[in-house]
């Protein structure tokens, strides 16, 4: 399991001491790709802490998901391969939420165990590869529902593209598994959300 | 909005939560009132059926029934009180809200949760009025067999 903190700078200790004499300009120059995406203080920063550690543990359980896949058996070598660039996508949204949550001054949440994120998904129910990609494709369904749905919550135009693409990014896990498990496509527009 | 803060025993609690959710459904309950985008539409009947689809798509990818997971577990929510799921770590803003779930007080809650308690980690919106009285309408069959008397 990849830790929750795994590569990510703490740039709060370093601005604490810092920024009384640093330039707004200054500050974002330093503050690289967190600020570049607009995390300043802004808005409601407790508040959206809040809501972006809910949306890090989401991830965390979708890391975890795929993760218990690839080392299932069940599924085909070229599924596997699918589910782990699926899960490296997962992992580019928890670095981003937690880059989001830190600049905020927030601590990110931790993920859970393996064993831990196994149980809660009933994974021991699985049987077969077309049981793993239903789960699978529940999942990424709900959580582009669950990005969509959080946008209107959350405090800035920054937090809501995030949001915004990383609910793009789920809807297109959900279009690849839902073609894989013969779902029909909707005759509805507007399908999420 | 349906507030109510509990100084009393459990038994009396629950009781008072009973009689709330009996009340309210026996009515058919008034969603709340159109906030930040969401709909108000009074006296909406939910539909079990389109309650199941909705929670699996709009609320399965944090919580399930019976564990929990990013979100508390839900089998027995309506009627119980906020924030004492045992084991889930709700924030401090939850755990102290004193709300009891309500049908009442879930469609507001699902209609902009931040609004009705600051500073929970739940953001999720269900704009929708008439998705909202589907999902709780399901959820309130969910119940707990632990609490059913015969």
């Amino acid at each position: 399991m990849t830790s929750t903190t795994d590569s990510m700078p703490s740039r709060r200790g370093f601005l604490g001491g810092s920024a009384k004499t640093l330039s707004s300009a200054g500050l974002v120059a330093m503050m690289g790709s967190g600020a570049a995406l607009g995390f300043q203080s802004g808005g409601n920063p407790e508040q959206d802490v809040q809501l972006l550690n809910a949306a890090i543990a989401l991830e965390h359980e979708g890391i975890a998901a795929y993760t218990i896949a690839a080392g299932s058996g069940l599924l085909a070598p070229e599924v596997v391969n699918i589910g782990v660039i699926f899960r490296g996508h997962h992992r580019e949204h928890r670095d981003e939420l937690i880059r989001a949550v830190e600049t905020l001054g927030g601590m990110p949440v931790a993920a859970e165990s393996d064993a831990h994120y196994a149980e809660a998904l009933n994974a021991g129910s699985l049987q077969n590869q077309a049981d793993v990609l239903r789960l699978a494709y529940g999942l990424e369904v709900g959580a582009a529902n669950a990005y969509l749905g959080l946008i209107p919550s959350l405090s800035t135009t920054e937090q809501h593209q995030l949001a915004a693409r990383m609910a793009g990014d789920e809807a297109f896990h959900a279009a690849i598994l839902g073609n894989a498990i013969g779902e029909a496509i909707p005759t509805a527009g507007l399908m999420f959300g | 909005m349906t507030r109510m803060t509990c100084h009393l025993p459990p038994a009396r609690r629950w009781a008072l939560a009973m009689t709330a959710v009996i009340a309210s459904m026996a009515a058919g309950f008034t969603p709340a009132a159109a906030q930040d985008g969401a709909e108000a539409n009074p006296l909406l009947t939910g539909d079990l059926t389109r309650g199941e689809r909705l929670y699996r798509q709009r609320c399965a990818a944090c919580h399930a029934l019976d564990v929990n997971r990013a979100g508390p577990s839900h089998r027995g929510v309506v009627g119980r009180e906020a924030g004492t799921v045992s084991g889930y770590r709700y924030t401090a803003a939850l755990r102290d809200s004193g709300l009891i779930w309500t049908p009442e007080a879930l469609d507001e809650w699902l209609a902009n949760p931040p609004a009705m308690v600051p500073g929970t980690s739940m953001g999720v919106r269900i704009p929708n009025a008439q998705a909202r009285a589907d999902i709780i309408t399901w959820l309130a069959e969910q119940t707990d067999p632990a609490s059913e008397t015969d």
